[in-house]
Order: C-alpha cells, then sequence, then structure tokens
C-alpha cells in the first residue's frame, strides 16, 4: 500500500528542501543579528525515515539534548524543533547573556528564557520566509523549552505522522551558532532546525506551490 | 545474556537469561508481560492510546495501545508462556512540554488506554511508574521480572 510520506517522489523532496533551505537561511540570518557574530547553516537533508531512524539521526534516544518546540498552527500544521546538544544550550546562553545559568547541572530559570526566546526568533523567521514563499497564513505557539533524552522529546514530536504512517520526513538544517572562531576553525557546537509537518498538510505544501500534479503524485 | 531492543512502536519477547528494554520513552508508554514460571518477558512500546486514531488501514499493532497490548500476549503465549500468569508493569506516559494540557496529554491518554485494554484482558497491573515530565529508558529482566526505571535526573528505580 502507498504510504504518502515513504513514497514521497525525489522532485517532491527536493522541493522541501528548498523549503529547509530558505527557511533555515532565514531563521540563521535572524540568530546571526541576535548573536552579533555569523552564523553558518551547513547542510540541509530530507529524508523519508522510520521512526527509530530520527532517534538515531540525532546521537540516539537516550543523547540528552536541549529542544525548543513549537506548534504550528493555521494553513499547514505540524512541529518546529530547535535540537541542540544538552551542553550547546548552555553555551549559547553563556555567549549572549555572559552566563550559563547553570546551577546543580540544571538551567535556570533566566537560562530557560533566553533559550526560549531564542527558539521564537528562530521558528518565527523560518516560518516567516515560509509564509512568504508559499502566501500561507501561519502562526506558532509560545516556545516550550525541554532538557532531556532525545527519543522521549523526538517521539512526542512524532505523534501526529504516527497516525498515518510509520515514517517521518524530517525537513532538516543544520545551523552552527558558533560560526568560524578566528582561526577560521569550525566550532563544533551545532544545532538543528527541524520542520516536522503534519502528514495530511503535505498535500497543501505541493498545491501552493503548484507541483502537486508532478509525476505520478 | 542478551538485551533484546524494542523500538518505537514496536515490541518482542525475551526468554531467561535475557532482558528486553527500550530507550528514551516520554509520552509513549512500555509496558511489560511476564510470566514467572517459564521465565519469558514481552514489550511493547505503544506511542498512541487507540486504532481509531489511525488515518491510514494498515498500520504496526504494536503503535497503539488497544492492538499492541493483546498482540504481545499473543506473541507470549506463541513463545510458551501462559495467558493466565501474565502478570504486567509498565512505565511512561510523561508529559514532556507543558503546554499540554494536562488533563487530556498524550501520555496521560495512553496510561489510561494501556490501563482500560490490561483490564479487559483480565492482567493484573503489579506496578507503575507513569506520568511525570521527564523521559525513562527501561529494561526489564526475564529472570525475576524486575523493571528497571533509568531517567536522566533520578536514581534508576527498580519496580
Amino acid at each position: 500500500m502507498k504510504d504518502i510520506i515513504r513514497d514521497m517522489s525525489d522532485f517532491h523532496l527536493d522541493v522541501l528542501r528548498e523549503i529547509s533551505n530558505i527557511g533555515a537561511g532565514n531563521a540563521a540570518t535572524a540568530l546571526s543579528q541576535l548573536l552579533g557574530k555569523p552564523v553558518n547553516m551547513r547542510v540541509s537533508r530530507v529524508i523519508p525515515m522510520p521512526f527509530n531512524d530520527v532517534t538515531e539521526y540525532v546521537g540516539g534516544a537516550e543523547n540528552l539534548v536541549t529542544t525548543v518546540f513549537s506548534r504550528i498552527d493555521g494553513d499547514i500544521t505540524g512541529n518546529m524543533l530547535f535540537v541542540m546538544g544538552a551542553a550547546d544550550g548552555g553555551a549559547l546562553v553563556r555567549h549572549m547573556a555572559g552566563d550559563n545559568g547553570e546551577g546543580d547541572g540544571e538551567l535556570s530559570e533566566f537560562a530557560q528564557s533566553v533559550l526560549q526566546e531564542v527558539g521564537n526568533i528562530l521558528s518565527g523567521s523560518y516560518l516567516t520566509a515560509l509564509s512568504d514563499f508559499t502566501g500561507f497564513d501561519l502562526r506558532t505557539s509560545v516556545p516550550c523549552l525541554c532538557v532531556d533524552m532525545a527519543g522521549a522529546i523526538l517521539s512526542f514530536g512524532l505523534m501526529e505522522t504516527g497516525k498515518s504512517s510509520d515514517y517521518a520526513i524530517l525537513i532538516d538544517a543544520e545551523i552552527l551558532p558558533g560560526g568560524n572562531d578566528q582561526n577560521g576553525d569550525v566550532q563544533s557546537s551545532s544545532g538543528h532546525i527541524f520542520l516536522l509537518p503534519d502528514p495530511e498538510s503535505f498535500h497543501r505544501i505541493f498545491f501552493a506551490l503548484g507541483v502537486h500534479r508532478y509525476g505520478s503524485n | 545474556m542478551a538485551v533484546i531492543k524494542v523500538g518505537i512502536a514496536d515490541s518482542n519477547v525475551a526468554k531467561a537469561p535475557d532482558s528486553i528494554c527500550t530507550l528514551g520513552l516520554g509520552s509513549c508508554v512500555g509496558v511489560t508481560l511476564f510470566d514467572d514460571a517459564k521465565k519469558i518477558v514481552g514489550m511493547v512500546h505503544v506511542m498512541l492510546p487507540s486504532t481509531e486514531l489511525a488515518r491510514s488501514s494498515s498500520y504496526k499493532k504494536a503503535k497503539f495501545a488497544d492492538s499492541g497490548v493483546p498482540e504481545l500476549v499473543d506473541m507470549l503465549v506463541q513463545a510458551g508462556a501462559s495467558r493466565m500468569r501474565l502478570k504486567a508493569k509498565m512505565a511512561g506516559g510523561a508529559r514532556m512540554f507543558s503546554f499540554e494540557d494536562s488533563a487530556k496529554g498524550i501520555g496521560q491518554r495512553n496510561i489510561e488506554a494501556c490501563k482500560e485494554i490490561l483490564r479487559k484482558l483480565g492482567i493484573p497491573i503489579i506496578a507503575e511508574d507513569t506520568g511525570g515530565s521527564h523521559g525513562r529508558t527501561i529494561e526489564a529482566f526475564s529472570d525475576t521480572g524486575v523493571l528497571e526505571v533509568r531517567t536522566v535526573s533520578k536514581p534508576v528505580i527498580r519496580i
């Protein structure tokens, strides 16, 4: 039986990759302005993958990550996640506020609100670009922060997709908030901006872009 | 002894001396069923409460509580366990993000759906570590039936 996600055509995956480039490019620019230093977008990957591969993709189900989660509402619905390694979240706060806000190994309330605001700015600028590109009316929920096992967080983001499929299309852009240091070496900290549209939103995206009749799809 | 891994929306069975585990449960629920005489334990990683939510006619049974738990019972019986001796332990069903309505959050609905199907099947729940707002990794040991629950910030518990 045809699975709308697993069996998506290469052409449509390319269209989604373009969305990722445009959205994440805008988000990286916004983050760069916020941090006052370069932020590079390294690569956009759009691959249909089984749920268990999604958690492997972010370093394994038990990998500790800092995630800012926003729910997208409007002409399309879905989830947006800004995922960093747990240590990278603290490093980002330290850079912005001169304080990593960590006491007892947990993020302080201050650090949490800084990260939520970063997530808010990233998802907002990503969706503004997507909205300009497609003409969609899009809103996001207040962002939520969670520091926990990647599997526990990602599986929540996959819930809507799970109603229709055993596969997810993770529209992923890897960004480097550290940019290049003074020697031109790329710093290790990196984050991912994941767009996870609800399954029924894919058709609306392709329709808005006039590519819904392409090939067998 | 081997550690058998169960992925998201999947299930499997382990016989002594092996153990069985699933990593990073959030709002998902891990249900284990144990036959202490045969020393066989099964585990299912339930993602959603009911097959009524399925928007596709073909789905993995283990994904939903109401199809996944009965399927696990069948797998255990196939492996030599007695249906009458099975006892259940469960963990997970957390509320990972604060915006979820606590009363209707998916984690809570998963917990309730697992309890409901176990009640229908006449399988007693003898221990649970459910709810809260943190992820869990669980491992069940086929020789003792002990369910070990590991989290990021709390001590390991054995139920």
